[in-house]
């Protein structure tokens, strides 16, 4: 388990003082995959490199296993970070080493016996799918691949935690889906808890349990991804959630609703019975909405007529058939 | 139109120890400034305040020495470390004070070379290494010296060339070479070929080095082609 207490972190520069975070509290769960989300310059990454001390906190505490980070010597910390996997959006592989020889660092500054650390990175390389490619050099990888060896190296040393910051931000969407299906493995299959700093809600939204989302250097929202996804709160989320909304162009002036979806079933069709049963016409401004396993999530824009009298037929009709909408403010 | 003298010393084999002597001078001399440059172009990285362990004050002190011995003109250098090269090889006079002199001046040359190609390696990589719980020792003989190393090739190059160009003033404390050869028959007896011999000797050997020097760098270098 990461605990975070009381972080704050200020950077000095020619400039001035910039702080970076301040007052973060947080808990990551054994066996969680935790998203953190934000703008970039919010402090996320900022955020991550203080859980592997990276970055050194002005204040507060990071425990990890019930361990004061911020109170051991040195070589301990060195310790503590090999029990910790770290990969970044620029894949940071040794260039001047193969494939192969790249996850094996790790394994040599353990003192893994030689041997078994090569045993063990051809196992890791059979995992992430590139097992052909153990005498390549960084430079003759896509991206996609790159990172893939970046992961197989990050988990040499069998650690219990992997931090991404911001590791498909560099990667098309089909990439980006594949190295989040191999994260999402990685957690099932060895139970790794896995932190996930990013600015796509996309990425969130395919493999995270919980988020944090993060804005000028506080933490906003906090909870299940489910959740905030469905309801968020703060101004923050919804920009990052409902990207759209802020563009999309008034067509008739009447009053919009937000139909709230947060795990009713998805076969009753809500908006087609809506329309039958007042007989009045809606326009649908925006939608976003996702099945899992038979249940909506998400949420949808509609705007009504003009009409006082058809648009309160509407909203008596949402009262009694869907009562988890919101009237929104214009 | 070529004269005696050129003549007798090519058949004498005066003009190809001269040869063998420069590009001896130079390697040797090269190579134990490196012994000295090479650590110390480390620390001066490491040590920087951009770099992965800080320490000011190390830092401008070497910076300080390496700049005042780099500032010095080599002929101003040689005649001042005369007492030096006598303390270390006994003699202030010929081939083996002329090392001494070519290690004094290029080290600090080399650790700005060494430094600058260290200072190269991507920040990114050494952030990952740190993040794996690489300890500062390791992560310079591990990451920071092996992800430099085309470059580091690539300034040893550099640096060789040069001594090679400073060797040629080895006449002026009585040390051999093609310089000698060019200043005391070439110059001083005014045998215009003679000079020129040397001349063009100097400038075959020094692109012998370099495309040497460089095709190593190429092939060992694996972050492109192939």
């Amino acid at each position: 388990m990461i605990e975070i207490k009381a972080l704050t972190k200020t950077f000095h520069t020619r400039t001035g003082t910039l702080t970076a975070l301040d007052n973060i509290n947080l808990s990551i769960h054994d066996g969680e995959i935790f998203g953190i989300i934000g703008l970039s310059g919010a402090g996320k990454s900022t955020l991550v490199r203080c859980i592997n001390l990276l970055e050194r906190p002005d204040a507060g505490e990071v425990w990890l296993d019930g361990r004061d980070l911020m109170k051991l010597s040195n070589r301990e910390l060195l310790e503590v970070r090999r029990g910790i996997g770290m990969i970044f959006q620029s894949y940071n592989l040794l260039e001047q080493r193969t494939v192969l020889r790249n996850v094996l660092f790790p394994l040599e500054i353990s003192h893994t016996p030689r041997d078994k650390a090569r045993e063990r990175a051809k196992e890791l390389l059979e995992l992430v799918g590139l097992a052909d490619k153990a005498d390549a050099y960084p430079s003759q990888l896509s991206g996609g691949q790159k990172q893939r060896v970046a992961i197989a190296r990050a988990l040499a040393t069998q650690p219990r935690y992997l931090l991404c910051d911001e590791a498909t931000s560099a990667l098309d969407p089909n990439t980006t889906a594949s190295i989040l299906e191999l994260l999402q493995v990685i957690n099932r299959t060895m139970g790794v808890t896995i932190v996930v700093i990013t600015h796509e809600m996309a990425v969130i939204d395919k493999i995270c349990h919980r988020v944090a989302v993060i804005d000028k250097s506080h933490i906003v929202e906090m909870g299940a991804v489910n959740e905030v996804f469905a309801n968020p709160q703060s101004d923050i989320a919804r920009e990052l959630i409902l990207p759209h909304v802020k563009t999309t162009a008034s067509v008739r002036g009447g009053p919009r609703v937000r139909l709230v979806f947060n795990g009713e079933s998805s076969y009753s069709p809500v908006v087609s019975n809506l329309v039958l049963e007042c007989g009045v016409p809606v326009n649908i401004l925006f939608a976003d909405t996702k099945d899992l396993d038979g249940k909506a999530f998400g949420h949808i824009l509609l705007e009504l007529p003009d009409d006082p009298r058809q648009s309160g037929r509407v909203i008596a009709w949402l009262d009694r058939n869907h009562p988890s909408y919101s009237l929104e403010v214009q | 139109m070529f004269s005696d003298l050129l003549k007798q010393l090519v058949e004498s084999g005066i003009l190809f120890r001269a040869i063998w002597e420069t590009v001896y001078m130079t390697l040797l001399s090269t190579l134990i400034a490196y012994i000295i440059g090479l650590p110390l172009g480390v620390i001066l990285s490491v040590t920087a305040p951009s770099g992965v362990r800080p320490i000011p004050w190390l830092n401008r002190l070497l910076g300080v020495i390496v700049n005042i011995f780099r500032s010095i003109p080599f002929i101003v250098l040689m005649v001042a470390m005369l007492p030096v090269a006598k303390l270390v090889v006994g003699t202030s006079l010929g081939n083996a004070a002329m090392v001494v002199m070519l290690v004094i001046a290029a080290a600090p040359y080399i650790a700005r070379m060494v430094e600058s190609s260290i200072k190269e390696v991507n920040a990114g990589v050494i952030e990952a290494a740190q993040a794996m719980g690489t300890s500062q020792f390791r992560l310079i003989t591990r990451v920071l010296l092996p992800e430099a190393r085309p470059s580091l090739v690539v300034g040893a190059v550099i640096s060789t060339v040069t001594v090679l160009g400073y060797s040629a003033m080895a006449a002026t404390i009585g040390g051999g070479g093609l310089g000698a050869i060019a200043i005391t028959w070439g110059y001083q007896r005014s045998k215009e070929d003679i000079t020129w011999v040397c001349v063009i000797l100097i400038v075959i050997v020094v692109q012998v080095m370099q495309e040497v020097g460089m095709r190593i760098a190429r092939r060992i270098d694996k972050r492109a082609r192939q």
